[in-house]
């Protein structure tokens, strides 16, 4: 071939159709679906820790603690993916610095630190405050200290002060739902706000996002529940197993009509975008939504849950049954996230071509990236267990 | 108040008091001055080192060859399109050296073949065809590449 239409014809090979220039490549990588991603995790787990503090569901008890810690620990890394994705990483601090009101992105910053100052770390801290104070008189050498530090001087332990603890601490619970709809309303706010891409606009993704994390944040518990047991060789508690199922169920079934009103609106309505999409959904995109999203992530999830709502199988199978569950429903939400962001940019906007997606292997947003920020959170998670052991807490 | 609130709001006033020190201490001198960006982005920018002189410059010492290139197709290159940034080589060309550019893939930043330019803009060649055993400059003159070296 006359090598001057070589790199014209590399390029070519990816695309199909009538594309604009600027579109063969697509500037939000895999790095911009673990973003929302991670922060569904957070809000998810954090909303079932409220629901079962403010609810006081005995049978979810043992997650409790698990859940804020899980929670807090995949916080701490859900605005990574986002930086390493920046041209200049190093820089991304300056959005704090001089913040624009009419900036999504800038107020996303305060809605995140929000969250984990207000919100997530004040709620641990009661939680732990009295355990903090006990540790900090049995341990020896340094760890003595670090729990002092802790306790930030807070020494008090009499009934008043725990009663204290309590009531603070549920009033943040109480203050903590709405504000981990918001963290994760806002960030299906800002695709849902990207007026320009008829797979992305639409008033219904912030409710979306809310609970496919809701469905996420759920399984991720269950997941580092049975993990947890499983690695401290404890027997896994089946009646907190089935029960968190049980919630599982029923916001997978919220979450699930949601996306399913969400297109069949779009078919109804049939505007001009609607060949495009349905060309995309069973092209480009048959694998991820069809197969991963709808079939693994969902359908698949929901029979054998709703079958353990009417029959009860053996423990062995039940257990067996629920880890795979929340793998299946971790990657399903996973892959809704990539159809929402990959999707978005796999087809032109004059509407009759698409591109595709090469995710690369290494390199500053290639797969490699994308699994460390995924490994680290359960890094943090097992160094926080180890902090702070919720199986050595005091009961009160 | 209970002592925990007491304890809390300490850390949270030292945590925001940090919060605001670095805020002003790293918020651009001027910036906000007019509106949401620093008020003096055009003199900072106006004050920056010049680091491109342009061809006349060169010609003060160079006019053989500036003249030279005029009579070949590279008339309208700025010498330092190739050779870099003259600035301080007119301060002080013994100190200064500029690059001399004789790889052939300086020439082909330019010349190589590539389907999205314009042949009638830019003549192109297939560098891994056009006469690979020699740099370009063995036989083009850089200056005046019509004519050939011996
Ligand atoms: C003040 C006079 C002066 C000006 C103005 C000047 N040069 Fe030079 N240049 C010299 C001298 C003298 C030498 C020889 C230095 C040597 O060989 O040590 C030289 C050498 C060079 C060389 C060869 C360097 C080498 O390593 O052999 C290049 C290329 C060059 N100049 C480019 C330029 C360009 C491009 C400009 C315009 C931006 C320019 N010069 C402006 C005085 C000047
Ligand atoms: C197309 C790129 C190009 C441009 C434009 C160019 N040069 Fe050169 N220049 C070269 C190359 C290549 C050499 C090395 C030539 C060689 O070794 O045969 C060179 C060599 C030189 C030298 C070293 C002495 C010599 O004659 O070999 C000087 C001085 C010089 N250039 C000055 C200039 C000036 C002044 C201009 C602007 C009028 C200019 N060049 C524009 C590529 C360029
Ligand atoms: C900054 C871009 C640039 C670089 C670098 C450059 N050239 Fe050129 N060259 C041009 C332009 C522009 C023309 C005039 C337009 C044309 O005729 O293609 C030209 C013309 C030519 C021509 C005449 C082509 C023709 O038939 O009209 C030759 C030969 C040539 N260059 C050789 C070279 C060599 C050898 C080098 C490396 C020393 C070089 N060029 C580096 C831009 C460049
Ligand atoms: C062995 C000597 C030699 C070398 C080395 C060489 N050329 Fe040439 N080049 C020629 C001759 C002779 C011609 C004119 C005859 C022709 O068109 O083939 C020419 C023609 C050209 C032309 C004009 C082509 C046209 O279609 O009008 C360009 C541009 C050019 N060369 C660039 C380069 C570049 C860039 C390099 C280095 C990568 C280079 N040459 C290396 C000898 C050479």
């Amino acid at each position: 071939m006359d090598p001057r239409y070589e790199s014209l014809y590399e390029a070519l090979k990816n695309v199909h159709g009538y594309i604009y220039p600027n579109e063969i490549s697509l500037t939000w990588s895999i790095l911009i679906v673990e973003y929302p991603y991670i922060t569904g995790l957070v809000a998810g787990a954090f909303i079932l820790a409220s629901l079962n503090r403010v609810f006081k569901i005995k049978a979810l008890e043992p997650t409790y603690i698990i859940s804020l810690l899980t929670a807090f620990a995949f916080l701490l890394v859900a605005t990574m993916p986002l930086i390493s994705h920046l041209g200049k990483p190093l820089r991304f601090w300056e959005i704090m610095i001089t913040p624009h009101s009419t900036s999504a992105m800038a107020i996303f910053g305060f809605v995140y630190l929000w969250y984990l100052m207000i919100v997530l770390l004040l709620e641990i801290w009661f939680d732990y405050r009295y355990d903090f104070v006990i540790w900090s008189r049995e341990k020896k050498g340094v760890m003595k200290y670090v729990y002092k530090i802790l306790t930030l001087g807070a020494m008090g332990t009499s009934e008043k002060d725990l009663k204290w603890d309590k009531k603070i601490g549920y009033f943040i619970t109480v203050v903590g739902i709405p504000s981990a709809f918001l963290l994760h309303g806002y960030v299906g706010f800002i695709f849902g706000s990207v007026k320009a891409n008829p797979w992305w606009s639409s008033v219904m993704m912030p409710v979306i996002f809310l609970f496919s994390a809701m469905v996420s944040g759920i399984a991720l518990v269950l997941f580092v529940y049975m993990g947890i047991n499983f690695i401290r060789k404890k027997v896994q508690n089946m009646p907190t197993l089935d029960s968190i199922g049980k919630y599982l169920f029923y916001i997978l079934i919220i979450d699930f009509t949601l996306e399913s009103l969400d297109q069949i609106h779009r078919i109804y309505e049939a505007n001009e975008s609607f060949e495009i999409l349905s060309m995309l959904v069973s092209g480009k995109l048959f694998f991820t939504l069809g197969i991963m999203q709808i079939t693994v992530g969902t359908l698949i999830p929901l029979l054998i849950l709703g079958f353990f709502q009417f029959f009860k199988p053996a423990d062995k199978i039940r257990r067996i049954a629920y880890f795979l569950i929340s793998i299946f429903v971790l990657t399903g939400v996973f892959f809704m996230r990539w159809n929402v962001v990959i999707g978005g940019q796999l087809f032109s906007k004059s509407l009759h071509g698409f591109t595709t997606y090469n995710l690369g292997f290494g390199g500053q947003e290639g797969f490699l990236m994308a699994l460390f920020w995924m490994i680290i959170p359960f890094g943090i998670l097992a160094f926080l267990l180890w902090l702070l052991p919720p199986w050595k807490k005091a009961v009160h | 108040m209970p002592q925990q609130i007491k304890k809390l709001l300490i850390v949270f006033t030292i945590i925001f008091g940090i919060f605001f020190i670095i805020k002003y201490a790293l918020k651009p001198k001027s910036f906000g001055e007019f509106g949401h960006y620093r008020g003096l982005a055009i003199i900072e920018n106006e004050n920056k080192q010049v680091k491109y002189v342009g061809t006349e410059a060169c010609n003060d010492c160079h006019d053989d060859i500036v003249s030279y290139k005029k009579e070949g197709p590279h008339v309208n290159l700025q010498c330092e399109v190739c050779h870099g940034p003259g600035y301080l080589h007119i301060q002080d060309p013994e100190t200064n050296k500029l690059i001399i550019p004789s790889k052939r893939e300086k020439c082909g930043i330019c010349h190589q073949k590539n389907a999205a330019r314009s042949e009638n803009n830019i003549t192109q060649v297939n560098l891994k065809e056009h006469n690979v055993e020699n740099k370009c400059i063995d036989c083009h003159k850089a200056h005046n590449p019509y004519e050939f070296k011996d």
